[in-house]
C-alpha cells in the first residue's frame, strides 16, 4: 500500500516536471508575441520576395503571366524539368545601363540623405531644446505635411519649380534674373523632392535621440575646456548617433528605390533604379528582368544594413 | 579643526608675529588675500532673485561649504563661479582675475556635477582624459596623468569600462578624477555625496578631505546636508533666500548660530521666546512665557530694552532629572510625554506648563534600566548659563 502511494507520488511529480519542462522550452507567451510580427513578415514580405525571386529566374514569354514556368513535368514521359535562367542576372552586369542606374540611385539617395541630415539636425536640435509646451506644437508642424497626399505635395513642387512657376515669376519680377531658371526636370529638382519628402523621417528619430540627451553633459564638456563647437562633435553627435543611423536608414532606403519623385521632377537623364524597374515591368513587360532588378536592389540595400546592425550589436554587447 | 576655535579668545595676548599666526587659518589673518572673492553678486531670473547681493571671501586651500535648502540660491552661486550663469550685477574674482565675460572653458575652475555628468559613450579613461586632450597635451603626458589620477581614486583597474558598468561610488570617483585631473585652482562640487548611500558617504567624505589636503586645491562644496557640511568644511556659509545668513566654522555655526534660521537648520534646537528684563554687559535675564521662568544667559547682547528675543538651547545640553537640582539659574518643570531609546542616547519630549514641547537627549552612560525616566514622569530640566544662546533675529 505504502509503496503504491509512493510510486504514484513519484509518477505524479515526474509528469508535472515534464510538463513544466515542455512549457519552459516552448515559452508560449513569448512565442505568441513574436509570432504575430513574424507571420506578418512571412506572409507580406518573405513569400512575395520568393515569388519575385522565382520570376527573376524564369524567361520572358508571351503568355499570361508573361514568363515561363521554372518547373515543368510530364508524368507520362516521366520527367521533371527544372530550368533556372541566370541570364537576367548576367545581363544586369553585362549592360552598363543597369550598373549605372544602381550607382546613380545610390549616389542620389546618399547625397539626399546627407542633405536631409544637415537640414534636419538643427530642426531636431531646436525642437529638443525648446520648452515642453512649444515642443508639441513644433513636432506637429513637422508631421503636418503627412496630412496631404504625397503625390499632391510633389505636384505642388512642380508648380514651384517649373519654367513659369512661382519661384521663377518671383525672381523675374524682382529683377534678380532676366531669364527663367531651368529647375524642373533636373537632378536638382529630384534632390529637393527627396529632401522635402523625407525630412520628417530624419527629424523624428534625431529629435528623440537629442531629447533624451542630458544637457549637463555639454556643461561638463565646457567646464573641461571644450568650446561649444568641439562639444558638439565630441558629445552631441555621438549621443545622437542612434538617431542619426535610424534617420539615415529611413531616408536612404526608400530614396534608393524612389520612383515617383524622379518620374515627376527629374529629367530624362535622371537615372534611378526605380524608374528602370517601372520601365522593365510596364513598358517592356519583361517581368523576369524587372524581378532580377528588384532582387539585386534588395541585396544592395540589405547587406550594408545588416553590417551596420551587426557592428551596433557588437558595440552594445561589449 | 575645533582646537583653533577654542584658543581664539586668548589669542589677543599672543604677539602677532608668533608661530601661532601662521597656523591660524587664512580667514582669521588680518589682510590675507582671498583666493576667491565674490563681490555684491546678484542673480535674477526675471522677477525672481536667486542670489541677493552676496559678498564672500574664500581663501586658498579652504574647503568651503555652501549649505542651504533647495531654492536657497546655493547652486546658482556655484554655477556663476563655473561660468554657466553670469551675475546680474556684482563681480567674481578668482585668483586676482575678474571672471566677467570669461567663458566656462577658459576658467581655471572645474566642477563636479551632482549627476556626475560622465560621458556615457566614453570609457572611464577617456572621460578623465577629455579635459587634458582639450589642452592639447601630448599623448604620453595625457596617458600618464590619467593613470596617476585613476590610481589616486583607486580606479586604475577599471579604466576601460563605460560609466554604466560602474557602481554609484565608482562613478562618483570617476567624476572627481575627471574634475581634478586638469589641476584646477578651484574645484566646485555640487552635492558631491548626494547620490551615495549612507555608509559610502561617510567613507567618501574622509577620502575627499584627504584628497583636498594632498592636492592643496581650494574646494567650494554645495550641499543641503548639514552633516556633510559639518564633517567636510573648513568654513560653512549658511544660505537662505539668496542670502548668506552666517559664515563661520562648523563648530561656531552649531554652537553660536546668529539667527533662528541657522539654529533650526543645523541640528535640532529648542527655542524659548521671551523679553529682555535685565541687560548687563556680560549677561542677560529673559522672562519667557514659553519656559514659564526667567532664563539667565551669561553673554551680553546688543538689543533694545524689552526687545523680543529667543533663547536657543540644544537638546543635548539640557539636563533632565526627577529631583530639583541645587543652585541652577535655569530650571524649568515639565512632564515626559514621549521617550525613545536609541542605543547610544535617549530622546525625551517634555511638555511644559506653557504647552511648549522641549526635546532633550541624554547619553546612556549606564546599562542599568532601573533609574530610567519614563512617560508621565514629572521632571526638572536645567542647563548651565553658558549652554544657551540668545538670538535677536
Amino acid at each position: 500500500m505504502s509503496t503504491q502511494t509512493g510510486s504514484a507520488w513519484v509518477e505524479g511529480s515526474g509528469s508535472r516536471l515534464a510538463k513544466y519542462n515542455i512549457f519552459k522550452r516552448l515559452n508560449w507567451g513569448r512565442f505568441s508575441v513574436i509570432a504575430v510580427p513574424m507571420l506578418w513578415l512571412a506572409v507580406f514580405f518573405f513569400i512575395p520576395f520568393l515569388v519575385v525571386f522565382k520570376i527573376s529566374l524564369s524567361e520572358t514569354a508571351i503568355a499570361v503571366p508573361p514568363y515561363t514556368a521554372l518547373l515543368d513535368w510530364n508524368l507520362d514521359e516521366a520527367f521533371i524539368n527544372l530550368k533556372l535562367n541566370l541570364g537576367n542576372y548576367l545581363f544586369l552586369f553585362e549592360d552598363s545601363f543597369y550598373i549605372d542606374a544602381y550607382l546613380s540611385s545610390i549616389k542620389i539617395a546618399a547625397i539626399s540623405t546627407v542633405l536631409t541630415l544637415l537640414i534636419a539636425f538643427p530642426i531636431a536640435y531646436m525642437i529638443a531644446r525648446s520648452k515642453p509646451t512649444t515642443r508639441a506644437l513644433l513636432l506637429s508642424l513637422v508631421i503636418l505635411p503627412f496630412w496631404t497626399s504625397f503625390l499632391l505635395r510633389v505636384y505642388a513642387w512642380m508648380g514651384f519649380l517649373k519654367k513659369n512657376g512661382l519661384i521663377n515669376e518671383f525672381l523675374l519680377s524682382t529683377g534678380i534674373i532676366d531669364q527663367p531658371l531651368i529647375m524642373l526636370q533636373t537632378d536638382f529638382a529630384v534632390y529637393i523632392g527627396i529632401v522635402y519628402t523625407y525630412l520628417p523621417f530624419m527629424v523624428l528619430p534625431l529629435y528623440s535621440a537629442l531629447e533624451k540627451m542630458d544637457i549637463t553633459l555639454l556643461e561638463a564638456a565646457e567646464d573641461l575646456g571644450s568650446k561649444p563647437a568641439t562639444s558638439f562633435f565630441l558629445i552631441t553627435v555621438p549621443m545622437a548617433m542612434p538617431g542619426i543611423i535610424a534617420g539615415c536608414m529611413l531616408v536612404f532606403i526608400p530614396a534608393v528605390g524612389e520612383f515617383v519623385i524622379p518620374a515627376l521632377l527629374g529629367g530624362s537623364d535622371t537615372l534611378m533604379i526605380g524608374r528602370v524597374l517601372w520601365d522593365e515591368f510596364f513598358l517592356n513587360r519583361d517581368w523576369p528582368m524587372a524581378s532580377a532588378v528588384a532582387v539585386v536592389m534588395l541585396i544592395v540595400l540589405v547587406l550594408p544594413i545588416m553590417m551596420i546592425r551587426n557592428s551596433q550589436g557588437k558595440e552594445e554587447a561589449v | 579643526m575645533t582646537s583653533t576655535v577654542t584658543i581664539e579668545p586668548q589669542s589677543d595676548s599672543v604677539p602677532a608675529a608668533s608661530p601661532q599666526t601662521s597656523k591660524m587659518p587664512l580667514w582669521k589673518q588680518e589682510g590675507a588675500k582671498p583666493f576667491l572673492r565674490i563681490e555684491n553678486v546678484t542673480k535674477k531670473f526675471g522677477e525672481f532673485t536667486a542670489v541677493d547681493n552676496i559678498s564672500l571671501d574664500i581663501y586658498k586651500n579652504e574647503l568651503f561649504c555652501l549649505l542651504g535648502g533647495s531654492g536657497s540660491g546655493k547652486s546658482t552661486l556655484l554655477r556663476m563661479l563655473a561660468g554657466f550663469e553670469s551675475p546680474t550685477s556684482g563681480r567674481i574674482i578668482i585668483d586676482g582675475v575678474d571672471m566677467a565675460g570669461i567663458q566656462p572653458w577658459k576658467r581655471p575652475v572645474n566642477m563636479m556635477f551632482q549627476s556626475y555628468a560622465l560621458f556615457p559613450h566614453l570609457s572611464v579613461e577617456e572621460n578623465v582624459a577629455f579635459g587634458l586632450k582639450r589642452e592639447g597635451l601630448d599623448r604620453s603626458e595625457v596617458k600618464q596623468r590619467v593613470a596617476e589620477m585613476l590610481e589616486m581614486v583607486q580606479l586604475g583597474h577599471l579604466g576601460k569600462r563605460k560609466p554604466d558598468q560602474l557602481s554609484g561610488g565608482q562613478r562618483q570617483r570617476v567624476a572627481l578624477a575627471r574634475s581634478l585631473v586638469k589641476r584646477p585652482k578651484l574645484l566646485l562640487l555640487d552635492e558631491p555625496l548626494g547620490a551615495l548611500d549612507k555608509k559610502l558617504r561617510e567613507e567618501t567624505q574622509f577620502e575627499l578631505i584627504n584628497i583636498q589636503e594632498e592636492l592643496g586645491v581650494t574646494f567650494v562644496v554645495v550641499t543641503h546636508d548639514q552633516e556633510e557640511a559639518m564633517t567636510l568644511a573648513s568654513r560653512i556659509g549658511v544660505m537662505n533666500h539668496g542670502v548668506i545668513v552666517q559664515t563661520a566654522e562648523p563648530h561656531d555655526v552649531y554652537e553660536y548660530p546668529n539667527s533662528r534660521f541657522v539654529a533650526e537648520f543645523i541640528g535640532s534646537v529648542n527655542l524659548f521666546e521671551g523679553r529682555v528684563i535685565e541687560d548687563l554687559p556680560d549677561s542677560v535675564r529673559i522672562d519667557s512665557k514659553d519656559a514659564g521662568a526667567v532664563l539667565f544667559v551669561n553673554h551680553g547682547i546688543s538689543c533694545a530694552p524689552n526687545q523680543k528675543v529667543h533663547v536657543a538651547l540644544r537638546p543635548e545640553k539640557t539636563q533632565i532629572s526627577k529631583e530639583k537640582p541645587e543652585g541652577q539659574q535655569n530650571c524649568i518643570k515639565g512632564i515626559i510625554e514621549e521617550t525613545a531609546y536609541m542605543g547610544s542616547l535617549s530622546v525625551y519630549r517634555v511638555r511644559l506648563a506653557s504647552g511648549m514641547e522641549v526635546r532633550v537627549t541624554q547619553p546612556n552612560t549606564t546599562r542599568d534600566l532601573g533609574a530610567r525616566l519614563t512617560w508621565n514622569d514629572e521632571v526638572y530640566l536645567y542647563w548651565d548659563e553658558d549652554s544657551s544662546v540668545v538670538l535677536t533675529s
